[in-house]
Order: C-alpha cells, then structure tokens, then sequence
C-alpha cells in the first residue's frame, strides 16, 4: 500500500516549458495551426525588421564612413543593394524633435523643466516614496515653476510660444490637457448627477456639445473663433488658446468617465454616509470618490493616451508637435523621401509614452485590487 | 466651409481694422509672416531650425525692407484651412504660404494679393517606362487624384477637351499619391508642378519618373496682406517687385556695392542713389539695396530653394523674367 501514499507528479505533460507550450500554444489542432503560422510570420518579419532597423542601417556616418547630412548620403540612396534605414535624419535633427525651435542658449530651461517633471510625478506614481509629502508640495507648484521657466519672466528672457515644438510641445498638451481635465471632469459628473436643475442642465448641455463635434473643430474654435470673443487688445497666445480646446474636450471625457464610476457605487454607500450625518462634498471626497475613480481607472487611462495621441491633430492649426516636426523635415529639400524613418522614429517616441500610461495603469489596478467587487452584494 | 470661412475673415477683419500695419510692425520690431508647416523648396525648417524656402525668403525680404535685418522675423506656421483666418485677425502682418491667387480670395475673403512670387500649375508625372511623352497620350490611364480638389475638377475638364478617358484613383494627402504612383496603383500622378517635383526628388530613382510638360492649370501664388491698409500692401508688393527689378537689371547680392556706382538710372534709383523712393515708401532709402544684400535677387532665391540645381529640379519656365521666355515682370522702378 506504500504506493498508494506515494505522492504523485503532475504529469510531465502539462508542466515546465513544454506543458506552458501545449496548453498556450498547441492545444488542439486550430491553435496549433495558428501558432505555426505566428511563428512563420515572426521568422519572416523579425530578421527583416531588425537588419532595416539595426544592422544595415546608417546612423550617423554611411557605408563609406562619411557623416551623412542630406538624404543623397545615406547608403540606401547611394547603393539601392546596400543599407537600411537612415537614421542620420533623427541624429541631425533631434534638438528639433525634442525642443522645436527653441533658443539654444536657454535649452536649459526645458531640461531642467523635463527633468522637474519626472521629480513631480514621482510622488504621484509611487506612493511609498519617502517624504511623498514634501515631494507633493513641489508637484503642486511644478505648473507654476514650469511656466516661468518655459515660457520667460521672472528675469528669464521670454520664449514665445511658436517657438516651442516637438516633443515639448506634445507633453506641455498632453500634460496640461490631461492633469485639467481631470478636477474639471469630476466636477463635471458631480454637477451631472446634481438634484438641482440648472447646474445638472448645464454640465450635460457642456458635456453633451463638448462631446458631439470632434477635437479638430474645438481646435479651429479655440484658434479662430476664441479671440473674437476676447476684449481688444488682449492677444491670447496660440497654444494657450489650443490648450483650452484640448482641455474641454478631455474634460467632458473625462466627466462621462467618472459618472461611470459614479454610477456603479451602490445606493446603500450613500445612504451610510449620510446616516452619519456628511455633507454631500464630505460624503462625495471621503466616501464615494475615493471608490468611483478607482474602478474607472481603465478608463480613465483609456480617454489620457487618447487624449496623448490626438494632441497630433495640432498640426491642423498650425502648431508643430512632434509629428509635425516630422512632417517639416519631410518638406527639407535635404531630407526628402525619408518618411519611413521619421514616422517610425514619432510612432515609436509615441509607443514609449502611451505604453508607460498603460503598465502604470496596470500597477495601479494591481495595487488598489479593483477587480475585486466592492460591496455591491 | 468656404463660406463660413469668409464670414469668419469679415467679423475678424471688423475687429481688427486699425491703422497701420507697418508701424505696428514697426513697434514690435519684427514682422510676423504665416508659411506653411512645411513645403519642399517653398518654407520647411533646416537643420539648425531656420526656416529656408523661396516663401520664406519673401518673409525676410519684407523684414529687410522695414528694419534692414533679415533676422527680424517670426514664421507663424499656418495650414490650408488655418491661414486665411490667421491673416484675417491680424495675428500675422502678411501670408507668404503658396497661396493661389484666385477672385474670390482676393474680393470676398478680404485679402489683397500683392503679387506673383510663383507661377505654379497642374502637371501630371508618369512612369518614364510607360513611354508617353504628352499628356494627350494618356486614354484609358488610372489616375491618382487629391479629392475634393480644383485638380479634380482641372483633370475632368483636360480629359474632357481632349476626347480621352481615364479612370480616378481618389487620395488624401500627397504621401498617399507618392505611394500609390511607387507601387504602380495608378499610371498617373497629377498635382500642382511644384508638388510634383518634390514628389519626383523622394524617389529612390527619379530617373524613374517624368514629368509630362502640359500644364493644365493657371495656380499663380504669392503673398497676400488685408484689404485696406495699402501702405502696408505697397511695401509688401515692392520688396517682391524689388527683387524681380534687380533681377531685370543683373543685380545680385555679390555685385549690389558695385552697381552703387554704376551709371544706369534704374540702378541708381533702386538702390537708393537717386531719389527717395524709401521715404515714399516710409522706409529707409537704402531698403532695396538691403534686400538684394541680404536675401538676393529674385533668381538667387529661386535657384538656391527650387531651381534646377536643387533636388527639386523645376526649371525657370514661366518663372523666368519676361525677357527670357516666362512671364515674371515687374512695373518700372521711377
């Protein structure tokens, strides 16, 4: 009977590497066949890929070992058997990419903007950061600082805004739009779900509109039509007139997002809370908030990259983000036919940023465990 | 849209109707001039992130003539559909931005067309191996075509005239045309000349590529101000005319300190030797001579940014001066 007690494995099967690949893979025949054709097209497109990217590819100097500065240098052009991908035209032009056409003498300051930005997110994407309360102070002033710097004053020499562009751009929108919208979002929802009648009337009349035209008209409206609106004399800046398009529109998205939240907080919540005796913004900021924004964090992180890539749409408007300085040195007579590298070099600069908002995402919901059901039952 | 577009230009325009153009620019002290975001040899950014193009190079020629510096200007990045409004509120002094000159532009918009700095027009660009050396060769091609464009409407009308058929490819953006032609979707790619020939330089083998010598459009481009400030409307047209005169009298921006001695009276005119045409102008007499100085006269722009010695290879043709075959002429300088 000694055998019986024996404990027995799994069978080889359906452990290690190869029970991973039968039950992933190669379950039954369709799976299988799937997979082959996966990895067949892997095969073909990985060492393609990589030798256009990498290997064949010139990056600062071509084949002949010359430094490349026009597209007639790079080795594809120079020999159509010989090279890949020409990042020369990155390599040249990267202060545009990332800077746009800001002085160089006080490149500076965006750096030193860039670099504040990665201290004032800290405290918000890592709450078990040591002395998180200090850092937060400086997040909250961060908006403050960062204007002056970017923008001049303070004994700074003034930076007109048309000649920020690329990647600054993009993140001063993105940043703006998205770290606005959110308070104004909230209120938003609130103001939607309200008893009394006129203020639910008009955050729904602003989110409805808001959300009925598409980015690009809120943007020709911000552009064309906003400074007829404003008192003689008073100049708005052009991008400060695009951000508060920008700012809208995520906004209203960013209400109907949290109203989702809202809604799915059951009844019985709001109930306790007020047979405590709380105020409804008492109630609202400590007992439902908390909970709502929580299980909209898919979401919410879904309308932010949205909101990150249509920021390209500037370009309508005459604003250089970083596709449109892309798309300016495609019109370089030096650097003509270049279009694979340059939007594969904005797509990519694109995919590091919305695929870090998506992992954060993910930790985020790991760590607060929304996927469990909250009280509902 | 067009119609909203002018209404926009009308209200805008009631509001920003003040005296003076130039002596706001005056005051600022620099001259804030729209161009595109980008046209191959018209105004792109270089390297170093300064604007470069037969466009751009009209900007800074306005700059030189107000304030003797061609590096007092702020290019203000417009679009097809940006421009016009952003002229119209005032937020730039003048448009430089390959703008056809058309009738209702320049009476229902409310704009003034103060010259022609480009006479660009509808082409069609071919394979060199299809073996066709005329447009009227085309029967039965596959076209590749902007919609919603004059282009579109250009090509139904030249088909039409010419009793041959052809078959629409429609696309959106110019890339687009340029992929489709280089993957031998369509047979034809038809756009304005000028569009053409940067089409022609991003090949891998422009060789490869002819462009077909009927022009089957008028597109007359050139920079535009508001309507009713014609003092400002006179300097702009001026600076242009300026350099197509010098042009006319083989001035260049090498030889400009010479010609100050020299003995033709247009000459001396223009430089501001004789006369005082600047204070006319209420510009410093020596404006012209600063234009060509710095910027060069209308064919040194022209072939550092488009001519044939440049990847987009357009030849003078009608841009040549009106004694050398094209049709580029300037009123006289007195």
């Amino acid at each position: 009977m000694n055998e019986m007690n024996e404990v027995r494995k799994p069978p080889v099967a359906t452990t290690g590497i190869i029970g991973w690949l039968r039950i992933n893979l190669f379950f039954n025949w369709t799976n299988s066949l799937i997979t082959l054709f996966v990895v067949y097209c892997l095969y073909q497109f990985i060492p393609w890929i990589l030798d256009w990217t990498i290997f064949s590819a010139d990056f600062k100097y071509n084949y002949l070992g010359e430094q490349i500065t026009n597209q007639e240098m790079c080795s594809r052009n120079l020999d159509p058997e010989n090279g890949g991908a020409c990042w020369a035209v990155i390599y040249v032009r990267f202060y545009q990419f990332i800077y746009g056409f800001y002085p160089k003498v006080e490149v500076w300051r965006v750096n030193l903007a860039y670099i504040m930005l990665a201290f004032a997110l800290l405290p918000l994407l890592y709450a078990k950061l040591p002395y998180r309360k200090y850092f937060l102070y400086f997040t909250y002033i961060f908006p403050v600082i960062a204007y002056f710097l970017l923008n001049g004053g303070l004994g700074f020499t003034e930076v007109s805004t048309n000649k920020w562009g690329g990647l600054l751009v993009t993140l001063v929108l993105g940043c703006t739009g998205i770290a606005l919208a959110f308070p104004i979002g909230i209120m938003l929802a609130l103001g939607r779900r309200s008893k009394l009648p006129v203020i639910s009337m008009m955050c729904t009349l602003f989110i409805e509109f808001i959300r009925g035209v598409p980015l690009i008209t809120l943007l020709f409206f911000g552009m064309v039509m906003l400074p007829l609106f404003l008192p003689e004399g008073i100049d708005m800046d052009g991008l400060v007139r695009v951000l508060v398009a920008v700012t809208l529109f995520q906004s209203a998205y960013m209400a109907e997002v949290i109203r989702g939240g809202l809604q799915a907080i059951p009844p019985g919540q709001y109930e306790a809370a007020k047979s405590l005796g709380m105020s409804y913004w008492r109630m609202n900021l400590l007992i439902i908030l908390p909970q709502a924004i929580r299980i909209s964090i898919p979401p919410i992180v879904n309308t932010s990259i949205g909101l990150f890539k249509d920021t390209t749409l500037v370009i309508i408007v005459g604003i250089l983000d970083l596709l449109g300085i892309g798309r300016g040195t495609l019109a370089d007579t030096n650097w003509l036919g270049l279009s694979y590298e340059i939007y594969f070099f904005v797509s990519l600069v694109f995919f590091i940023f919305t695929f870090g908002m998506s992992r954060y995402s993910l930790y985020l919901e790991k760590k607060l465990k929304t996927g469990i059901n909250m009280g509902a039952d | 849209m067009k119609k909203l577009l002018s209404i926009f230009a009308v209200v805008a325009f009631a509001f920003s109707a003040h005296a003076g153009t130039l002596d706001d620019v005056k005051n600022r002290g620099f001259l804030k001039c729209g161009v595109t975001t980008g046209l191959a040899g018209f105004a792109a950014p270089d390297d170093s992130g300064e604007w470069a193009g037969l466009d751009a190079d009209m900007c800074r020629a306005v700059a030189v003539a107000v304030f003797g510096d061609r590096s007092k200007v702020e290019f203000i990045t417009t679009t097809g559909k940006s421009r016009f409004p952003t002229l119209a509120s005032g937020e730039v002094d003048m448009l430089a931005r390959n703008t056809t000159w058309t009738i209702s532009r320049d009476v229902n918009l409310g704009f003034e067309f103060v010259g022609v700095n480009f006479y660009d027009g509808q082409g069609f660009m071919v394979p060199s191996a299809l073996g066709v050396s005329s447009a009227t060769e085309l029967d039965g091609a596959t076209v590749c075509i902007q919609t919603g464009t004059t282009t579109e409407l250009n090509l139904a009308d030249f088909f039409r005239l010419n009793g041959i058929s052809y078959e629409a490819l429609p696309i959106e953006t110019n890339d687009e045309g340029k992929e489709n032609l280089f993957a031998g979707r369509c047979d034809v790619y038809t756009t304005d000349a000028s569009g053409l020939s940067s089409t022609r330089a991003a090949a891998s083998n422009p060789d490869k590529w002819v462009v077909l010598p009927e022009i089957i459009s008028k597109e007359p481009l050139g920079p535009l101000v508001r309507h009713g400030d014609h003092q400002w409307g006179d300097v702009v047209r001026w600076s242009l005319n300026a350099m197509i005169i010098a042009e006319e009298l083989g001035i260049t921006s090498e030889n400009v300190d010479a010609q100050m001695s020299s003995n033709v009276p247009e000459v001396l005119r223009l430089l501001g030797v004789e006369g005082n045409y600047g204070e006319m102008l209420e510009l410093s007499n020596d404006w012209a001579y600063q234009i060509i100085k710095q910027i060069g006269n209308y064919s040194e722009s022209y072939e550092a940014n488009v001519g044939p010695d440049t990847p987009l290879e357009i030849a003078r043709g009608l841009n040549a001066l009106w004694t050398q075959g094209g049709i580029l002429y300037a009123p006289p300088f007195r």
